[in-house]
């Protein structure tokens, strides 16, 4: 039994690697729909990434040991971090371990790597795409980790699994904590995963960049590996909001009937959430970086409002 | 009792009030004009679906008339008058950033934790359900006050004043289940007049110093007749 | 129809047919007309309420406390009109207002009486909100009605401040009624003060002390309770002379009168904790912090209304330590303070509006030499400072006195304060008073056409309240000191 139950996990860890790609997809395909293009499969970025890992991997003269090393820390970092979070069912041995906290921490530590392979070689781009990540970010964390507390306080706990669990085994109840909560985790998981109106995955325009600054020494494998812990980090955040604040469909046995079930159902939340997010990017602009920081209080400001009114309205009624 | 025993309309209401309080901090940080009146008009809307439910769940016929008076007068009427005034006033693109957003902000999530410390002995005596929105409808008049305090512009201040109204109306819901209705009709009525005479007001003060920035009506300090 | 219903018919329909009155001089005649009926009725209604005691209607209740006060601004409304009849004719004639202007005054004039009237009348603590906040918005306008930057400047930030100050009243209002909803099964009744206090010592304790620190801190804006007095000066210095007579001589004392009435209520309530006086001692502290700093900034006014404003604020704050003071003796001196000071400010009033029609300017530097140019305006201002100073004979004097023994009775160490704030005031009038009364006179200054039969009555009625109390009006004071404090004081 006990080896089902991590055989399940680590099938649950592969599902997240193979599906990030396909999210990104879902949601380049759509947003070209909007735009009036065809635009490429749903399955291009699959093909991109294979693409990377066959080309040879060229590095700067200037790039040490901690360049070469970056992307491995970073996928595996990332990688970790979604493993954590419960996708099909809530009852695996790596529930244990899915704390946000230390969700926050393997994330923080995968941007603290990006960020420092940025820097490695020395150019002006990868300095100024670190600076810029460090900003954004030290913006979002105290924002998402507000939002999860908020959710904490109801629950009493920090695992995201015990969270699912709580909501799914009582009765449903409108809570105003939870709404400020999703709608501030929201606009965290838009700066961190570096969507519009903070950062434009699509352009290299050097002004704006800021993801694509970091990584733009990168080739070959290293490429591929940076561009798919990217994919894995939005479907992590997509996860998270998908699952957490509505846990309906996910499976709290190792049931296979239910598993299933559970995977259509978390596929569809998702596909919906691809779905907002490309009709968001098409309606909004890009800010300007001197914006993002009004972005990210707006964010504070939710999740902040999302504990006061858990204190105020939810306490004690 | 948990939230979850809470009938689902009363847990609308504290859905909706919590909705008022991010309304008040919209407000606060508007910079767009017509944006802050749009507001404010979201604020009215939303209080005036509080009472209707709490109407509605608690038993309160009276208050399906309050809820009509506030659509009537914070929803449409006021927003309304504004907007032709700031028509008039070509005011329609003015915008108005707030200085060192950050801090007040914080100022007014502290002034939501202060109301909330406020009225807690009210929380432990009260029965009503409602009672913890209480302390929204005061942090929405203490915002609303903030807001008087921080903003020059003098439609700005006058939206402050007009939330804090909605935050006095709120709490007159919460708190009590409504006044009685000849004091909830005089409360509309002067709210009314006083909308009246702040357009009368614009006009006098556009005239006077060709502008709208309250900031420069500052003749009649203590320390100008020093200088004087 | 009872004398209470004409008391609120005949200023509101005065109100509505001033408005639509062109004819100036009919109008000036008719609002003279409407206040002298109205202080008929008052008085007919104080002998009624003399005779048979609390009258107790719906949503009215007057006894021997609101009736004093009914009768004292219907004078004082009364001998305000008779003074602005001329002086509002000059200032059209000089062309500092238009028509419109001079039927928005009387109509607004009699809507403000109506509101004072009401709020005094009311049962009803909504009601007494509805009608105080009704008094700003009719008299907003009037302090902007010179349409000057300066004016505006005043009224708007009276509008803002009394509006947001008086906005917290309401909170506590709310707050009060929830408190009385535990206690009172029948919802309409939560805010009958009559009712309420039947109930006091029922009422939750904690909620009535935060609802008495929001009424406080609202009601006070009006009082002008340092500090939230910064409206007050302005207002009064910029609005038309008659109106700065009433806000000092009517508004004022409303908004304290509402302060007693909640403080009434809350005592009752908090009686049985262990802090009882809380709401005393919260008026005894606003009160004498408004009567130090108002007293320090007459030093250094430079507009002759402002300083006057100023010495409102500063004995409203005597007036506010004196209630908080509470005891029968105390209660009488601010009961007999409230009256004579309101007598004397307005006669004040109407006596700087003849003055500054003189000099042609408000700054205390240009007027000078009135005694010489007008002997009757310069002994007028003169008497009235004397007056209000805390001179004997005068009324004020006796007030004073009265409120200095009871203070040495319980609190021996605030009579130095008292004292020292009051010869303090009194070195603030005087340095400004002897140039104007004495000083040379200017150039071409000619005198004006000054109607001073106000100023006598009033300053002769403070003098006569100095010199010795009528045995009625004892009586009377006496049974509303009861009523306050439960105690006789004679």
């Amino acid at each position: 039994m006990m080896f089902i139950e991590w055989l399940l996990a680590f099938v649950q860890a592969l599902l997240y690697v193979a599906l990030a790609p396909l999210l990104v997809g879902w949601i380049r395909t759509l947003k070209a729909r909007l735009q009036n293009r065809r635009g490429p499969s749903v399955l291009q970025s699959y093909r991109d990434l294979y693409k990377l890992f066959a080309k040879e991997a060229r590095m700067a003269h200037s790039a040490s040991l901690l360049f070469r090393a970056a992307p491995y820390i970073v996928f595996v970092a990332t990688w970790l971090a979604a493993a954590a979070v419960p996708f099909v069912t809530t009852s695996l041995p790596t529930a244990a371990m899915a704390d946000v906290i230390v969700i926050a921490g393997l994330l923080a530590l995968a941007r603290f790597f990006l960020a420092l392979a940025a820097m490695d070689v020395g150019t002006a781009f990868g300095g100024m795409g670190a600076s810029r990540e460090m900003f954004v970010s030290a913006l979002a964390e105290p924002a998402m980790l507000m939002a999860v507390f908020t959710l904490a306080m109801t629950a009493h706990s920090t695992n995201l699994a015990s969270m699912m669990d709580y909501q799914l085994f009582n009765d449903p109840v409108l809570r105003p904590s939870y709404m400020f909560a999703l709608a501030g985790l929201v606009l965290v998981a838009v700066a961190e995963t570096g969507r519009i109106p903070i950062d434009n995955p699509a352009t290299h325009l050097e002004l704006t960049m800021i993801h694509e600054a970091m990584i733009l020494e990168y080739s070959g494998r290293h490429l591929a590996l940076m561009e798919w812990a990217a994919q894995l980090k939005l479907l992590l955040y997509g996860v998270l909001l998908a699952n957490v604040f509505s846990p309906t469909g996910i499976a709290t046995t190792t049931d296979p009937g239910a598993l299933g079930l559970a995977l259509v159902v978390v596929m569809f939340k998702l596909a919906l959430l691809g779905v907002a997010l490309a009709i968001s990017e098409t309606v909004l602009a890009k800010m300007r970086l001197f914006r993002a920081p009004a972005f990210l209080n707006l964010a504070l400001l939710l999740t902040l409002l999302g504990l006061l009114s858990h204190v105020i309205l939810e306490v004690g009624v | 009792m948990s939230l979850g025993e809470l009938p689902f309309l009363q847990q609308l209401t504290l859905v909706l009030a919590a909705v008022v309080l991010f309304t008040s901090f919209a407000l606060l940080e508007q910079a767009r004009l017509v944006a802050a009146i749009h507001a404010f008009a979201w604020q009215g809307l939303l209080v005036a679906m509080v009472t209707a439910i709490v109407a509605a769940s608690g038993g309160y016929p009276h208050l399906f008339f309050s809820a009509a008076l506030t659509l009537g007068l914070k929803v449409l009427l006021i927003p309304w008058m504004l907007h032709r005034l700031v028509h008039r006033l070509q005011l329609d693109r003015h915008r108005e950033p707030l200085r060192r957003p950050a801090l007040i902000t914080m100022a007014a999530l502290a002034l939501v934790i202060f109301s909330y410390w406020l009225v807690l002995p009210l929380v432990q005596q009260e029965l009503l359900f409602t009672r913890n929105i209480v302390a929204v409808s005061l942090a929405v008049v203490l915002i609303g006050l903030l807001m008087m305090v921080i903003r020059a512009q003098a439609v700005v201040q006058v939206l402050g004043f007009m939330s804090i109204e909605n935050g006095l109306f709120l709490a007159a819901v919460s708190a009590t289940g409504g006044m009685p209705l000849v004091v909830e009709l005089g409360v509309a009525f002067d709210v009314l007049v006083a909308m009246v005479l702040f357009g009368v007001f614009f006009f006098q003060i556009s005239e006077s110093i060709d502008s709208l920035d309250v900031d420069r009506l500052n003749s009649l300090t203590e320390r100008a007749e020093e200088e004087s | 129809m009872s004398a209470l219903s004409w008391i609120l018919i005949l200023p509101l329909a005065g109100a509505l047919l001033l408005a639509i009155i062109r004819n100036l001089q009919w109008a000036g005649w008719l609002n003279v007309l409407i206040s002298t009926a109205t202080f008929i009725a008052t008085l007919a209604l104080a002998f009624t309420v003399v005779e048979e005691g609390v009258l107790l209607s719906g949503l009215f209740r007057v006894d021997d406390f609101n009736v004093y006060l009914l009768v004292l601004t219907a004078f004082v409304g009364m001998t305000t009109t008779i003074f602005s009849r001329p002086y509002m004719q000059h200032v059209c004639d000089s062309g500092r207002i238009n028509h419109r202007g001079m039927r928005l005054y009387h109509s607004m004039f009699q809507t403000f009486m109506f509101t004072m009237l009401l709020a005094l009348s009311t049962d009803n603590l909504g009601v007494l909100w509805v009608s105080v906040e009704g008094a700003t918005l009719a008299t907003v306008l009037l302090v902007s009605l010179y349409r000057t930057p300066e004016a505006i400047e005043a009224a708007w930030k009276y509008f803002i401040l009394c509006g947001v100050g008086i906005s917290l009243a309401l909170f506590g209002t709310v707050l009060m009624y929830s408190a009385a909803q535990h206690v009172i099964a029948d919802p309409a009744a939560g805010l009958s003060w009559s009712t309420l206090y039947g109930v006091a010592s029922q009422l939750e304790p904690s909620i009535m002390s935060l609802a008495f620190v929001f009424l406080l801190v609202g009601y006070g804006t009006k009082i002008g309770l340092v500090p939230m007095h910064q409206w007050l000066p302005d207002a009064h210095s910029e609005g038309p002379t008659p109106m700065s007579a009433v806000l000092s001589g009517l508004l004022l004392n409303v908004a304290l009168y509402a302060v007693v009435r909640l403080k009434m209520l809350v005592d009752g309530s908090l009686a049985a904790t262990a802090s009882p006086h809380l709401a005393g001692n919260l008026l005894m502290g606003f009160g004498l912090l408004s009567f130090i700093v108002a007293g320090l900034f007459l030093h250094r006014q430079r507009d002759i209304k402002r300083m006057f404003s100023y010495s409102s604020i500063e004995h409203m704050g005597l007036m506010t330590f004196a209630f908080g003071l509470g005891g029968p003796l105390a209660t009488f001196g601010a009961l007999l303070h409230m009256l004579v000071h309101s007598l004397t400010k307005s006669a004040i009033f109407i006596t700087v509006g003849h003055a500054t029609h003189i000099a042609g300017t408000q700054s205390i530097d240009h007027i000078r030499g009135l005694i010489r140019t007008q002997p009757a305006v310069g002994w007028g201002l003169l008497l009235g400072v004397a007056a209000i100073a805390g001179f004997p004979p005068f009324g004020v004097f006796t007030s004073e006195f009265l409120l200095l023994t009871a203070t040495m009775q319980s609190q021996p160490w605030l009579t130095l304060v008292l004292l020292t704030g009051l010869a303090v005031a009194f070195a603030g009038l005087f340095r400004h008073l002897h140039p104007m009364v004495y000083g040379p006179v200017p150039e071409g200054q000619q005198p004006v056409s000054a109607n001073m039969l106000p100023v006598a009555v009033h300053l002769g009625l403070v003098l006569w309240l100095g010199l010795s109390i009528p045995d009625f009006l004892a009586r009377w004071l006496d049974r509303a000191t009861e009523l306050i404090t439960g105690v006789h004081l004679l």
